[in-house]
């Protein structure tokens, strides 16, 4: 898959699309699951964000290491995690990625390069950092990934973590999903700085702001600081733009802000978006988009079906996982 | 026998560590010029920059850093200065570090060696003087070690770096510069094993890190009276070697715990309940526990030597378990 600015071609455009359905389904089955108390625990779902997860993750390779917050479940399934196990984790079954024990704040899976998301905002941005660095002295090329929102930014091991990554010239590329709320606050209710990107100019990182609900453009951007940090020029910072669709939790009323019309939605939806795109550039048809949302569907009922069957772990699991041996 | 100080001993086990394995790497503030007591001296001139670095003074990140590089293949000794800095660290540490394995049903490893050092003495005052293990000790997945010679602090250390755990260990800047015979060969010393100090039939004392020196030195004074104390030094916290406590307090029938952190919520509270548990019927009498009033430290010379607990306060509270 080439890194740098190529055109979307057909293939890739419609991969992208299937992700985003995948993650779109699977979030909003996610949310029904939550009312019915099946899933446990803090959901925090991320659709209307799909644009972004896809668009890096669909640039890496499976050792590239991936860093996640709370709301990880589109990250994980971008990067490849399968669905059925990351719903089982939601549950808190034994086939869950994490045999259920970490559940929908902590995905973790490492075969496909998922190295742990987090439920303390921003507190997993230097353990990046650390897969950067060990990247690096094991002499290869891969490029740490940590995904946060805009919340985490004030944060100070945030702060500490960009002159870090900076002073020590890190393969890391920091995505920001900026969809503007910290939990239940507006940006300009925690900083003076509107842009994400603007926090790290002193630093002197590339960085850029795009429109993170328009696949194409994040995938572009976010392809070009790829490849330069493959090549050792990180870190970088890339700020996308978004929108949280739902509430920060499952069952959080969002009264802090008015909810987009029907229309506006329709204007900003990433998965509607990339269709309007793909159908102007010829990527593919009406058939094909039909199918993407129609496989989608049909992988989020087996991943319940699947995950209904698994058991719950074995108590002892507890004492066998608190340390490593 | 070859002489040594409790600082070398660690210098020689990072050196040795990394010489042994290219993984292992040193990481925290000033290392690389060898930090305040010396403990990282040399080891940027044999193994270079790139695996001894040093740090902005960014705690949090710091330990961050090394939880990541430990769960991606390296084995960081990450290095905080001062143990009351830790405070900084600790959403790394607890949060991160200590739950990974377990979040992770097992697919993460965080091999990772946190190195501080705590206690008083020195007129340091409120800010770099505490002793905070037992905050540690309450985590499940840290483990937590506390060295209180210099053989130990050696051999510890390359048990602590090879674990593939993330391990706490706490050193004490009083115990340092003091020199001690230790064998020539250095041998890893397992993590959860206790070692007793002294034989003794008449009490039982468990004394961490310099607490220890100051428990022998009260048997001496102890013997003079005719009390035969055996002083146990855990060495390390978590795992407890509980096993070998309650053994000897099944001989002496008396227990004294005695640490230089403030007794209220301290560790000695949990060896206290650990052992009554286990040997209650054994035991003849209250078991005693020796720690520091509930204060921050004060700088005031006089005043910081009566806040520190040391071998006077071990003695009385031997003869009080023996009614004397």
């Amino acid at each position: 898959m080439a890194e740098t600015g190529t055109a979307l071609g057909g293939d890739e455009a419609l991969r992208l699309l299937r992700t985003m359905w995948r993650i779109r389904l699977f979030e909003e089955r996610v949310g029904r699951l939550k009312r019915a108390d099946e899933v446990h625990g803090l959901i925090h779902l991320s659709v209307g964000q799909e644009a972004v997860a896809a668009g890096v993750c669909g640039r890496l390779r499976a050792d590239d290491p991936v860093y996640s917050g709370h709301r990880a479940h589109g990250h994980a399934i971008a990067k490849g995690a399968p669905l059925e196990r990351v719903l089982a984790e939601l549950m808190g079954r034994s086939d869950g990625l994490c045999r259920g024990l970490g559940g929908s704040m902590h995905l973790v899976d490492v075969e496909h390069g998922l190295m742990g998301a987090t439920g303390v905002v921003g507190g997993n941005v230097p353990l990046a950092l650390g897969s950067a660095l060990a990247a690096r002295a094991a002499g290869s090329d891969r490029v740490a990934v940590v995904f946060f929102g805009d919340g985490a930014v004030q944060a100070g091991h945030w702060g500490e973590s960009v002159n870090l990554a900076a002073l020590w010239e890190l393969p890391l590329v920091l995505v920001c999903e900026n969809n503007g709320f910290a939990e239940f606050t507006p940006r300009s209710a925690h900083t003076k700085v509107e842009r994400v990107s603007d926090v790290v100019a002193p630093y002197g990182l590339t960085r850029e702001t795009v429109d993170g609900n328009d696949v194409v453009a994040v995938r572009e951007s976010f392809g070009g600081f790829l490849a330069a940090a493959r090549e050792g020029r990180g870190p970088m910072l890339l700020e996308c733009l978004t929108h949280r669709l739902r509430g920060h939790y499952e069952g959080d009323p969002a009264l802090y802000r008015e909810a987009l019309s029907k229309a506006e939605w329709q204007e900003k939806d990433p998965i509607l978006r990339l269709q309007r795109h793909g159908a102007e550039a010829g990527w593919f048809g009406e058939a094909d988009v039909a199918a993407a949302e129609r496989d989608a569907a049909e992988a989020v009922e087996e991943a319940v079906r699947f995950a209904r069957e698994s058991p719950f772990p074995p108590e002892q699991l507890l004492a066998e996982l608190t340390y490593a041996s | 026998m070859r002489s040594t100080t409790y600082v070398k001993a660690i210098n020689a086990a990072l050196a040795e560590a990394m010489r042994a394995d290219p993984d292992v790497v040193v990481i925290g503030e000033d290392v690389a010029e060898g930090g305040p007591y010396t403990a990282t001296a040399g080891l940027a001139e044999e193994f270079g920059v790139e695996r001894v670095l040093n740090t902005p003074i960014s705690e949090s990140a710091v330990c961050g850093v090394a939880v990541g590089a430990a769960q991606s293949g390296l084995r960081p000794v990450v290095e905080i200065m001062f143990i009351d800095f830790i405070t900084l660290a600790l959403d790394q540490l607890v949060n991160q570090a200590a739950k990974a394995h377990f979040m992770s049903g097992g697919q993460l490893r965080v091999p990772l060696v946190l190195r501080t050092q705590g206690g008083a003495g020195q007129r340091g005052a409120a800010q770099h003087s505490q002793s905070l293990e037992s905050w540690l000790t309450h985590i499940p997945g840290l483990k937590v070690v506390m060295p209180s010679r210099a053989v130990d602090a050696g051999g510890l250390l390359a048990s602590a770096i090879a674990d593939p755990n993330p391990v706490v260990f706490i050193e004490n800047k009083a115990l340092y510069f003091t020199r001690e015979d230790v064998p020539d060969d250095r041998e890893p010393i397992p993590i959860g094993r206790a070692h007793t100090l002294r034989a003794g039939d008449d009490v039982t004392i468990v004394a961490l890190s310099r607490m220890a020196g100051e428990a022998l030195a009260a048997s001496e004074r102890l013997a003079q009276e005719g009390i035969e104390a055996e002083v146990i030094d855990p060495r390390t916290l978590v795992p407890l070697d509980l096993e070998a406590i309650v053994e000897s307090v099944r001989r002496t029938n008396r227990l004294v715990v005695a640490h230089e952190a403030v007794e209220h919520g301290g560790f000695g509270a949990e060896v206290a309940a650990a052992v009554q548990a286990a040997a209650f019927d054994d035991l003849d009498a209250q078991i005693e526990r020796v720690g520091a009033p509930f204060t921050p430290i004060p700088l005031s010379p006089p005043l910081e030597d009566a806040w520190l607990p040391g071998s006077a306060d071990v003695c009385a509270a031997a003869r009080a378990t023996l009614g004397r």
